[in-house]
């Protein structure tokens, strides 16, 4: 899988998730302050992305990760 | 054939397959029991996807103790479901920021309120809407809660520690008040498990280091099957004359002094 198609299936599933347009799911983007989205959805999130990808995260490798881009880092490291 | 076979039970508290009610929800289901689970507000989808994860996907309901309504609503349509309960898993905990972490003299009373509405008085609830359900149960209904250890001070637990004493105490006076009706109202008390719920409390590293050295069995935070088991056991029909009782499931660590 490209890099391109992989964001837009990341973007999928950020979109269903945390239930915003699509526009706002940059790389740049926040997750709380530009999402408004809770630890609750960001674990959901990851799950719906484990699911998507066919891959497992830890949650202690979330630590850090704060923003939309450095999630897509995480799941692209694992493909 | 299965220690809850043809039971049907209510499990709250489920968030991810981390969470100490996703091992309970999981071991009911392979024990034979059929399962409802209920979750609140934001943590609803993430419930609904947990789900999926189990050995056969069950019905997530919203049940926001916060919300009244809400315990009477599940109520509702359990009793045009199924007919009657016969267990009710109680895995409900939150406590503000202000409640966690910053010593006892920080929190004021409405965050203390808060915390001690969802983690204490809920088990209230949810008991009184669900006993009309748990006494049509065959061999008597069952709820089990979730505990840990309220006899002593922790650190960074502050106000969640205080709830937990009113849930211990609240669980012998809901034995005293529903056991003419049938109903056995017990807790497990369990040593801590890497959970969501236990990163969000500060200084839970600190249990964790000293937890297996001095607990007589041994303690893994990351296995938290002992407790399943254990709620499993207290949702069969293995413990007919048990209620009122807090039992632990911690390796040993509460009867050790040092």
């Amino acid at each position: 899988m490209d890099n391109e198609a992989a964001f837009d299936k990341f973007k999928s599933c950020a979109v269903e998730v945390l239930q915003v347009p699509e526009e706002k799911i940059t790389p740049g983007a926040r997750f709380s302050d530009d999402l408004e989205a809770d630890s609750l959805e960001v674990v959901e999130l990851v799950m719906a992305l484990e699911e998507a990808f066919d891959i497992t995260v830890e949650e202690s490798e979330l630590e850090g990760v704060e923003t939309i881009g450095q999630a897509f880092d995480l799941v692209t490291s694992k493909l | 054939m299965g220690l809850l076979d043809g039971k049907r039970l209510l499990v709250t508290g489920v968030l991810t397959d981390d969470s100490l009610a996703f091992g309970v929800a999981r071991l009911a289901q392979e024990e034979g029991a059929e399962i409802l689970l209920t979750s609140a507000g934001r943590a609803l989808g993430l419930t609904k996807r947990t789900a999926r994860r189990l050995p056969a996907e069950p019905e997530v309901l919203e049940l926001d103790v916060t919300a009244h309504e809400h315990a009477s609503q599940v109520a509702a349509h359990i009793e045009s479901t199924w007919g009657h309960l016969d267990g009710l898993v109680h895995s409900i905990g939150f406590a503000p920021d202000a409640c966690l972490g910053k010593g006892i003299l920080q929190a004021g009373w409405p965050d203390v309120s808060t915390a001690l509405e969802i983690s204490a008085y809920s088990l209230k609830l949810l008991a009184d809407a669900f006993a009309p359900l748990l006494e049509r149960a065959e061999a008597g209904g069952s709820v089990v809660g979730l505990d840990f250890d309220a006899t002593v001070a922790w650190p960074g637990y502050d106000w969640m520690g205080v709830a937990k004493a009113a849930l211990e105490s609240l669980a012998r006076y809901l034995a005293r008040d529903l056991g003419p009706r049938g109903i056995r109202v017990n807790l497990v008390a369990a040593g801590p498990v890497r959970t969501m719920a236990a990163r969000s409390i500060p200084g839970f590293s600190k249990f964790e280091d000293v937890w297996d050295d001095r607990a007589p069995l041994g303690w893994d935070v990351n296995d938290s099957s002992s407790v399943a088991r254990a709620v499993v056991a207290l949702l069969s029909d293995w413990f007919p004359k048990t209620t009122g009782e807090i039992v632990h499931v911690d390796g040993g660590f509460h009867a050790t002094g040092a």
